[in-house]
């Protein structure tokens, strides 16, 4: 098991340029990672031993769209070690214009239907994902609900979708 | 008659004739005879199984075999709530049920979309926006007592159904003559299609 500095200590050594920023108080420690090299940090994440971390627990997308740098959104992903018993927050900002990251959906399986959850409900689109359609929302649904700006369709095929 | 009469020895019933309007007959077959089809989509659909299973029991009231399929169904409870991606589902499986049939809206969701009614914006609006309803169970979840009041409605509503009597014939008087022969038939069908 190692602690927050530790994992921090080794993803750094491997991959120098990647972290760009940690936050190490707070309840949820994370660590901010450049969106280019997500892929590569993922990779490191999984396949060191001293890492070890084997379960994406959850990935989540947050819409910013008042920030100071720049409207952006961040795509948060939990990793746990089942191994080593201890886990990581890594945060990937993007820019709200165009979100794109690339897909771990090769490195964890779990990613798969946590990305198309994510794109559904606010448009990341995840780059190599085998098949990045809508998971909750239907087919033919317009827009991400889950954007601050969003606004919802007063019908949807011909069903009124407003009340009051 | 005399050989019902030799092995009939009930005293009460022998030699009784019942006579009943048919429509009462078939109406009250009907009525204790509902076959819900088995269908939830939420947790609503929980007490509707509460209400199946043995606390409450709902085959002591005539009712009870959910069907797997729709078209042994005359009942459909539409417990849970209705999502836009699962409307044309719901309209589907409502339109491939024999008629007559009969809808039960439970719960607040499949009323008026619920606690989704505002901010829902995957959540259609009340189920009667896409099917007719028969009977509206309001809670959250209506408790099995509930469900099994919005059933007893539902028969009351089965036990007043029309199907052979003559005003229902009236209903349709202009759509078809009332005694048919096969060329009448032949006639009507021709006039609908628009071909001689």
């Amino acid at each position: 098991m190692l602690e927050i500095g530790q994992i921090i200590a080794v993803i750094k050594e491997k991959l120098p340029a990647a972290v760009v920023e940690e936050v190490l108080d707070g309840v949820d420690p994370f660590v901010v990672v450049k969106a280019e090299q997500w892929g590569e940090t993922a990779r490191l994440c999984r396949d060191d031993s001293r890492l070890g971390f084997d379960l994406l627990s959850c990935i989540s997308g947050v819409d910013y769209p008042e920030r100071e740098e720049g409207p952006e959104i961040e795509v948060v992903y939990h990793l746990d070690s089942t191994v080593n018993h201890h886990g990581l927050t890594i945060k990937v900002k993007l820019p709200r214009s165009d979100p794109r990251v690339a897909s771990v959906e090769e490195i964890w399986r779990t990613a798969d239907w946590h990305e198309r959850e994510t794109y559904d409900l606010v448009g990341v689109v995840f780059e190599g994902h085998h098949n990045l359609v809508r998971i909750l929302c239907a087919e033919d649904w317009v827009g991400h609900p889950l954007r601050k700006d969003y606004e919802p369709p007063d019908s949807f095929h011909g069903i009124k979708n407003v009340i009051y | 008659m005399s050989e019902i009469e030799n092995r009939n020895p009930d005293p009460l019933t022998k030699n009784v004739v019942f006579m009943s309007v048919i429509d009462d007959v078939i109406n009250a077959t009907r009525a204790n005879s509902v076959w819900p089809l088995t269908f939830g989509l939420a947790c609503c659909a929980i007490e509707m199984m509460a209400t199946g299973a043995a606390k409450y029991d709902l085959d002591r009231f005539g009712s009870g075999p959910f069907r797997g399929t729709p078209r042994q169904s005359d009942l459909m409870i539409v417990a849970g709530t209705v999502t836009h991606k699962m409307a044309p589902r719901v309209k589907r499986l409502y339109d491939q049920m024999p008629e007559p049939k009969y809808v039960i809206a439970m719960g607040g969701c499949v009323i008026r979309g619920g606690p989704y009614v505002k901010h829902g914006y995957h959540v259609v609006k009340g189920v009667d926006l896409l099917i007719p309803v028969d009977v509206y169970i309001p809670g959250c979840p209506p408790r099995p007592e509930a469900l099994l009041e919005g059933i007893f409605k539902v028969q009351k509503l089965m036990k007043r159904e029309k199907n052979t009597r003559s005003d229902q014939a009236n209903d349709q008087a202009g759509s078809l003559p009332a005694r048919l022969t096969r060329s009448d038939l032949k006639k009507w069908l021709c006039s609908k299609l628009g071909k001689s």
